[in-house]
């Protein structure tokens, strides 16, 4: 029954994944992530992770997501082109990781240096009752340092996006002197 | 009846290699900004499963952690964005050839 469930989030991950980079529209992208982050927060739940689950719909879908579908739609971009000749480049990288991935998955079991047992078991240890304690315990004890460095992240990303995009005061609305003139190809 | 660890790397191997192949192929930076998120997301999968094979928190800290750089990083992103977009009326990455105009 679990690794039903397993397939079916995980099928479902990839296949919105795919469709996050195959669609054209910027905003069908964005909803087919929205998609994803859902399940994503569904396999958060099966490994005893909802705290995470939560924070996930919250912060991904509630304001990450928001914030994307907002800017598609202020810039209201009508684009046809949709991939550059770059993609043979990216195939040469790709490849060669995808089989590297197969190997490692595949050949790890047969390769096994010494010993019957595998090096890194799985902990014996109880799940917390209590997600969202657990977490909150090891957050502000071992973590506290890097929380706060956190917040310090936060508060110059704004800072930074509010410098970036204001606007001059007396600017134009559209400034374009400057403008490239084969915009439209 | 539990889920070996190894289907959840092979899960997220194959999302992160989505988001490099978006990342590399796609002409609109946004989706290109959506892209880094599946990335994101795909490593988050990770820290989340290992978190509970070790039944330690420390897995779901950095999740927290990596959540808070998206949230910088999206809001950064989505400036620059705007800014290129008002000076060049254009979001297509293949406009984008110059360090200063």
């Amino acid at each position: 029954m679990s690794q039903l469930i397993f397939a079916y989030f995980a099928g479902m991950i990839i296949a919105a994944s795919m469709l996050v980079v195959a669609l054209k529209n910027p905003v069908y992208s964005a909803l087919s992530l929205l998609v994803m982050f859902f399940h994503v927060a569904g396999l958060f739940v099966t490994l005893h992770a909802e705290f995470l689950a939560a924070v996930q719909i919250i912060v991904y879908a509630g304001a990450i997501l928001v914030l994307y579908l907002f800017v598609v739609m202020i810039l209201n971009v009508k684009q046809d082109d949709r991939y550059h000749n770059q993609w043979r480049i990216a195939g040469f990288v790709c490849i060669p990781l995808m089989m590297e991935a197969m190997v490692l998955l595949s050949g790890g079991a047969g390769i096994r240096t010494s010993g019957t047992h595998a090096v890194l078991a799985p902990s014996a240890k109880a799940i917390a009752p209590d997600n969202t304690l657990a977490i909150g315990q090891t957050l502000f004890s071992t973590y506290l340092f890097p929380f706060e460095v956190a917040s310090l992240v936060l508060l110059v990303a704004m800072i930074g996006a509010i410098v970036l995009a204001k606007r001059e005061i007396g600017e134009q609305e559209n400034p374009s002197p400057m403008v490239h003139t084969k915009v439209a190809e | 009846m539990t889920i070996p660890i190894s289907y959840y790397l092979l899960l997220s191997g194959i999302v992160f290699l989505t988001g490099i192949v978006g990342v590399l192929i796609r002409r609109n930076v946004i989706a290109i900004l959506l892209s880094v998120e599946l990335m994101l997301n795909a490593t988050n999968i990770n820290f989340v499963a290992f978190s509970d094979y070790f039944r330690d928190m420390g897995g779901q800290v950095f999740v927290f952690f990596a959540l808070t750089v998206a949230a910088a990083e999206v809001a950064v992103g989505l400036a620059i964005i705007i800014a290129l977009h008002r000076s060049r009326s254009t979001i297509n990455i293949e406009e984008f050839d110059l360090l200063k105009w």
